[in-house]
């Protein structure tokens, strides 16, 4: 690999032009009806639009409600997803009694399941809540179980070798191995609950930035559906650098490389 | 060499690996006896077994005949440390934490342990290190924490699989310097295996040469280069260069026949 010599500088400003050039070249495009802005709006309207929403309050309710839902999803499908997986990982007779059942039902695609998980949970918060959960054990569970079985075979003689019990075994090597496989797991999922957050509001939800965008369609309101979009990007980016500081604070062995 | 107390012993070793091309006899009919406080090595060609008998000596594979005792003087320290031909300290725990891991494990106190620890790591040189982790340590200093995490376990007896292999001679000199200096205050029993006839001559009372398919005991020599030992001095000695060259004579055979079978041989090695 060559290595190129660009200031920092210079790529720190090349990183914020790029994306503002794209914003006025949207904006000059719209202004000369080279685009159709009734489909397409422009950042100005959007920051029109944006702002009465913020004030109203409108924007930060439905973002709560979304960022609740997420969280509890997030949470209820990548604890059993840790746990499950480390018990894959380490026991080849908990792996071979789930492994079969998850890899044939890890394609399905989740949305998939949303009408029968409609019909079983009714329309209130738990659909929507088991909706994320589902897709983010999913991504956990097997990355966990990846993180444990990559853990070098040496660090267990050197356990066995040093006289671990079970507990520190788990403790001193099968969790820290694996907890770095854990996190990319974790940050999958994390992608994951986003995407299904805006499906799962699509139905039966009377509140939530997916659901923003469902209702914007129907009111043919496009800057709101665009001020939805971005919310939810910051959102994802927002947790993005969560589970990063997470992962500094956890895994303090990985940054100092 | 005469010793007061034996240590160690072996009665007629054997090992077969199973494999799907059939039954490998990795050591047959190994017995050997070593003395308390007695550095004894193990030279040998590639594949000749000498890893697989000091993992069945840490208790770490099975045997599949014979016996070996291990003879403990006292019941409060660990029978066998070892440290690893491979890097082998844990990445996610800080030098302090790896060196004082063995002393965890038997649920000795964080003070206490970590007072042994610093101790440690005081002697192999590390002292600016002791919260470091080991992705900023150079091979060199990660093999100096995997035989500081050996001494500061106590146990009764020191395994060591090639330390040393994979280290450049600078580097390796520096630490045979530093295990003999930490082994002439300890007096530890220890196993050393090597491929180097130099590392064995500069470290070891006796040295046990292996032959290879089967693994067996070629023959056991003593080294009685006075101690303790400059290694810059004793490679210009005469007695060295005698010693080396017996075993250097009984060894060629070994590594010949060894290189004639290896095209075969290599692929049918099980991966241990």
């Amino acid at each position: 690999m060559i290595k190129q010599e660009y200031s920092s500088l210079f790529i720190r400003i090349l990183s914020i032009l790029s994306p503002l050039s794209i914003l006025i070249l949207w904006e000059v495009m719209a202004r000369f009806h080279i685009i159709d802005t009734r489909l397409l709006s422009s950042p100005s309207l959007i920051l029109h639009a944006f702002i009465p929403l913020l004030l109203s309050g409108e924007l930060l309710y439905n973002t709560a409600v979304s960022v609740q839902r997420v969280i509890w999803g997030f949470l209820a499908g990548s604890a059993p997803g840790i746990v499950l997986g480390i018990g894959m990982g380490l026991s080849p007779l908990i792996r071979s009694a789930f492994e079969p059942m998850i890899a044939a039902t890890y394609p399905i695609p989740k949305l998939a399941l949303m009408p029968l998980i409609l019909l079983v949970f009714g329309l209130g918060e738990t659909s929507k809540i088991f909706t994320i959960a589902i897709g983010v054990f999913y991504l956990v569970v097997i990355n966990t179980m990846a993180g444990v079985l990559s853990i070098d075979k040496i660090y267990l003689d050197v356990a066995q070798n040093f006289g671990a019990n079970r507990k520190n075994f788990y403790l001193t090597v099968a969790l820290p191995g694996a907890l770095p496989m854990i996190f990319a797991g974790l940050k999958l999922g994390m992608g994951m609950a986003l995407i299904l957050i805006v499906a799962a509001e699509l139905s039966a939800a009377k509140a939530g930035v997916g659901w923003m965008i469902w209702r914007a369609y129907d009111m043919f309101a496009i800057e709101q559906m665009f001020i939805a979009l971005i919310t939810l990007s910051l959102l994802g980016y927002l947790f993005s650098l969560l589970l990063d500081m997470l992962e500094n604070w956890v895994l303090p062995w990985k940054k100092q490389v | 060499m005469a010793y007061e107390k034996e240590s160690i012993s072996v009665t007629n070793l054997s090992k077969i690996f199973n494999t799907t091309s059939g039954q490998i006899t990795a050591l047959q009919d190994i017995s050997l006896s070593i003395g308390e406080g007695e550095f004894f090595c193990i030279v040998g060609p590639s594949g000749c077994g000498k890893t697989t008998l000091l993992r069945i000596l840490a208790g770490l594979d099975s045997s599949s005949g014979g016996t070996i005792s291990l003879k403990p003087t006292n019941i409060d320290r660990p029978i066998n440390s070892m440290v690893f031909q491979e890097q082998s300290i844990f990445p996610w725990m800080t030098v302090i934490d790896n060196v004082s891991y063995g002393l965890r494990m038997r649920n000795i106190p964080k003070k206490e342990r970590y007072e042994i620890a610093n101790h440690y790591i005081e002697m192999i040189g590390l002292s600016k290190f002791t919260h470091a982790y080991p992705s900023q340590l150079s091979g060199g200093m990660k093999q100096r924490v995997s035989v500081a995490r050996a001494f500061a376990n106590d146990p009764e007896i020191l395994l060591m699989d090639e330390p040393f292999g994979a280290l450049d001679e600078q580097n390796r000199i520096l630490l045979q310097h530093e295990l003999l200096r930490i082994w002439e205050e300890t007096r530890k029993t220890t196993v050393f295996i090597t491929h180097s006839i130099d590392e064995a001559l500069c470290l070891g009372d006796r040295i046990m040469v292996m032959s290879a398919n089967p693994g067996m005991v070629k023959t056991i020599i003593t080294n009685d280069l006075p101690r303790p030992r400059k290694i810059s001095e004793i490679r210009t000695s005469l007695q060295y260069n005698q010693l080396f060259q017996s075993i250097w004579l009984i060894l060629r055979d070994e590594v010949t026949n060894s290189k004639n079978n290896s095209s075969t041989e290599e692929k049918k090695q099980p991966q241990i």
